[in-house]
């Protein structure tokens, strides 16, 4: 075997990389960065074929565009003020996010069959980085989601809130969603580690998901242990703040701050959780 | 001291022992072998040697810091490059290495450069801005050993780097590591059934056996342990670990193997 001869001399190995952070806030800022590393590859390869993006979008369009058409003329939901149309629009715009973060956790199981998963593993980044990452790559499916629905529900005619803090605030509570519920999906995915037991377990849970929430219909018009159910359901409190941000006129049950409150506290106890669960993958 | 340093490195899984009682130690600047059948513990001790599995018991340390206690400081030293192909198809040659640069603390400013340099290392630089799934798998290989060297590791795990690769592109990526040892002076340790590939590439090669280390020392010193002339390593590693031909390698890793050679192909 032959080797080229190098004619310039190779920067030597000391210094490569840069020193562990001894500071604190040096940390958590390196802490961000590796978290928003991660959440860029998947928006690298949403670049790169756009085309899932599209498709995922036909279902809650239908929903739209059938069921609530529908729904609309029957008038059998008591919506207060809202038209039915407005009154679920954020209840679809909340259900397109769950569905897609919900079954995110496929995505694990397979870079975990090609070894991706080892090899971010096996470089120095912290495992709660690797989850809040991947957690943020679903939102960014779900942001391009919301985009879809918005369109659609101005063509449909529902009264939308253009101020731009509304829309920054239907913007946070669409990536909080997507967070919660892309971890959620991560976690079991770590737990049962293959397709077949996780698309099991993910059709068990997107369904009473989302019917035992206020997506589509009040809370109050449901029996007491279904509201029961409800109340600790986070897709509740993701559908009140976007209702509240959303529609022009909109209104919410639980107040934006508990909305908010909820969704983040949630978020980061099942971030915490995946951080210790995902090392699980690469056994 | 030696850069990987195992103390009786044992991992159980339930009933079976999958690494059992592992001691070896490989010197800075070695390209070591760990030769098996299927099922042997190769793989399971490289992945805890690269921290991706605790070990039941025993201790081991890679570059001077234990694998258990110190994990970060053992990342951040070495580079691995799993037997599946784990390049991201959906991304493009120079991405995967730009993605990998940033997870491993690259100082910003010299980012770019470095990408670009392994890149021109592994004979990559036209193919930096085509999409990997359009690679061969050599070409994908060579990619994954620039991915994993782009922080200088002091050592790189290899486990089957050349599984499901015709001739030709093996003999480029054995060239690639030799000349990576070359440059470099990282130690490599990897794993393969290729005879062929320990005794071309392997300073020292450890034949394991149902998780134990059945022989170890130069393929020379091997050879010579059964005497006699035109004895291959193929003969020491029939000799050593040739008992049980239907002993190790579970569904699972079939299936693996299989899928990695069927992507590669």
């Amino acid at each position: 075997m032959t080797l080229q001869e190098q004619g310039a001399q190779r920067s030597g190995w000391a210094e490569a990389i840069l020193p562990p952070a001894a500071n604190p806030l040096v940390a958590v800022a390196r802490f961000i960065d590796k978290t928003l590393v991660v959440a860029e590859l998947e928006a690298r390869k949403l670049r790169h074929d756009p085309t899932e993006l599209i498709t995922r979008a036909v279902q809650p369009a239908l929903w739209m565009l059938v069921f609530g058409q529908v729904f609309t003329r029957v008038r059998a939901i008591p919506t207060g003020n809202l038209r039915y149309i407005d009154f679920m629009a954020p209840g679809i715009l909340a259900q397109s996010v769950l569905f897609i973060a919900i079954f995110y956790g496929i995505a694990i199981i397979w870079e975990r069959d090609l070894g991706i998963v080892h090899k971010m593993l096996v470089s120095p980044t912290p495992r709660a980085a690797l989850v809040l990452g991947k957690a943020l790559s679903a939102s960014v499916r779900a942001i391009s989601q919301a985009t879809i629905i918005y369109v659609l529900a101005l063509l449909l005619g529902v009264r939308a809130n253009w101020h731009p803090l509304a829309l920054v605030g239907v913007l946070a509570a669409v990536i909080l969603g997507a967070c919660f519920f892309s971890t959620l999906s991560l976690i079991i995915a770590c737990i049962v580690k293959t397709r077949e037991r996780f698309m099991g377990i993910g059709q068990v849970l997107t369904m009473p998901l989302f019917f035992a929430s206020n997506a589509i219909y009040p809370i109050s018009i449901m029996p007491g242990w279904l509201q029961a159910i409800s109340r600790i359901n986070p897709l509740t409190y993701e559908v009140d703040a976007l209702r509240s941000l959303m529609l022009a006129g909109g209104t919410n049950t639980y107040g934006l701050g508990w909305d908010f409150g909820i969704l983040l506290a949630a978020t980061a106890i099942l971030v915490v959780i995946g951080g210790i669960v995902y090392p699980n993958v690469a056994r | 001291m030696p850069i990987i340093d195992m103390k009786s490195l044992t991992r159980r899984f339930g009933a079976l022992t999958a690494v059992d009682s592992l001691t070896i130690a490989v010197e800075a600047g070695e390209v070591f072998g760990l030769l098996g059948p299927n099922g042997a513990g190769k793989t399971t001790t490289i992945k805890m040697l690269t921290t991706l599995l605790p070990p039941t018991s025993g201790s081991a340390s890679v570059a001077g810091f234990d694998i258990v206690r110190q994990a970060t400081s053992v990342r951040r030293a070495i580079g691995y490059v799993p037997q599946m192909l784990s390049a991201d198809g959906a991304l493009t040659g120079y991405e995967n290495l730009l993605i990998f640069a940033k997870l491993y603390d690259l100082p910003r400013s010299e980012r770019v450069a470095r990408v670009q340099e392994a890149l021109a290392f592994m004979g990559l630089s036209d193919a930096g801005n085509t999409l990997v799934r359009q690679y061969s798998g050599g070409m994908i290989r060579r990619l994954e050993i620039a991915a994993s060297m782009l922080h200088r590791p002091a050592v790189l795990f290899l486990d089957e780097p050349t599984i499901g690769l015709d001739p030709l592109a093996r003999m480029a990526v054995w060239q690639h590591i030799e000349q990576l040892r070359h440059d470099y002076g990282t130690t490599i340790l990897l794993t393969t059934h290729f005879m062929e590939e320990a005794d071309s590439l392997c300073g020292r090669v450890a034949i394991m056996h149902l998780g134990k280390v059945a022989a170890i020392g130069s393929p020379a010193e091997l050879k010579a342990t059964l005497g006699g002339n035109g004895v291959t390593l193929d003969d020491v590693f029939v000799h050593y670990a040739g008992s049980t031909l239907d002993s190790g390698g579970s569904y699972r890793d079939t299936s693996r193997t299989r899928r990695t050679a069927q992507r590669l192909g």
